[in-house]
């Protein structure tokens, strides 16, 4: 066995583990930098304007995998302003509108590295009490009382964005969020986004459960109608 | 209104200038604690996203709302809210008072003495006074 080869045997067998953990080594070379893969010790007011990009910490019971792996290798911008919107908008002679200049693209990964990360992410549980599991009931809902509810009478429309193109800004756009998130989280995230992102801008409505299921229903179906 | 006097003055002069700058600190005591710096990040965390980074009812989601937000810049029109109504919109909402269900409650994420430092900061803005 000459030298080189066995340079190269040595090389394959050392790439070898790293390519097993693949998904653990890239959460940590290529997101931790924007995103709390950790539950912060910090969760003061200061940091959700300190910080790049939204917690993963809870990501496994936040969402989707198959949505992971397809937005990780063709990521889309989720909340059309931004994290946290205050820092990229600016004043003009009507509405504010998106400084563009301040917002950065995100990491894009390749099939095989997205779908490690996936599903690394996914292994990354909410801690205990912080989604309600089982609290979607799963009911079917119409389309247009979840629309007047969502638009009308519980103003979700002023800062989420139902339909490509309408709606609020300040928010993630909701018409992908059936696909992105699971059922209970947007329930829960509904009934209490503080609860999940202290200080977080979306207000607590108080909202009662015949709403929470409306809403949360409403939501996962749009991403069936309008979503891609 | 933080002023550095630096590390190498002596006592005497350094009391002397605190002396003087604290005079004219009482002599303008309205402006100089017009508003808490929380109070500013606060605006600037809830409720630029519809009343604007420039506080005058065109932030960035105002565009396609039914109802268009308050103009926190108009003196007449902030001027004829008294400071309670202001308070009551910003705890519970518009619903409240009568007024569009998109100005949501914010009484679960700010206390009563952050709404309080809020409304302070809105007559700031608006430079309409304090009114009861």
């Amino acid at each position: 066995m000459n030298l080189r080869l066995m340079a190269a045997l040595g090389a394959a067998l050392m790439a070898g583990p790293a390519l097993a953990a693949g998904g653990a080594e890239i959460l940590k070379s290529q997101c931790v930098s924007c995103h709390a893969v950790e539950k912060p010790a910090n969760t003061s007011f200061e940091r959700l304007w300190e910080r790049k990009g939204p917690d993963l910490y809870y990501a496994g019971s936040k969402f989707n995998k198959a949505w992971l792996e397809k937005w990780l290798q063709n990521p889309e911008r989720i909340r059309p302003a931004g994290e946290l919107y205050s820092r990229h908008v600016k004043g003009s002679d009507k509405e504010d509108v998106v400084d563009e200049s301040t917002m950065t693209p995100h990491v894009k990964l390749s099939k095989a590295d997205a779908e490690a990360v996936a599903a690394e992410l996914m292994k990354l549980a909410a801690p205990e009490g912080m989604v309600e599991k089982g609290a979607f009931k799963g009911e079917k809902v119409s389309m247009s009382m979840g629309a007047m509810f969502f638009n009308k009478l519980r103003g979700c429309a002023a800062c989420h964005s139902a339909k490509a193109g309408t709606g609020g800004a300040s928010g993630p756009e909701l018409y992908t969020a059936g696909e992105r998130l699971q059922s209970d989280y947007i329930y829960s995230y509904i009934k209490n986004p503080q609860k999940i992102d202290p200080h977080v801008w979306m207000p607590t409505l108080n909202l009662a459960e015949p709403d929470l299921q409306r809403l949360t229903g409403y939501i996962l179906q749009l991403s069936a109608s309008e979503g891609k | 209104m933080k002023t550095n006097f630096g590390q190498r003055l002596p006592l005497l002069l350094k009391s002397a200038l605190l002396l003087g700058s604290s005079l004219m600190l009482a002599g303008q005591a309205g402006a100089a604690e017009a508003y808490t710096e929380r109070a500013l990040r606060n605006y600037d965390t809830y409720c630029v996203q519809c009343h604007g980074i420039n506080r005058n009812g065109r932030g960035i989601n105002s565009r396609d709302m039914s109802v268009q937000p308050r103009d926190h810049s108009d003196a007449k029109g902030m001027g004829d809210i008294p400071n309670e109504e202001i308070f009551r919109v910003i705890k519970e909402g518009g619903l409240a008072v009568n007024k569009s269900v998109l100005m949501p409650a914010w009484g679960n994420v700010m206390n009563d003495e952050e709404i309080r430092e809020l409304v302070a900061y809105l007559r700031f803005v608006c430079k309409c006074g304090s009114t009861n």
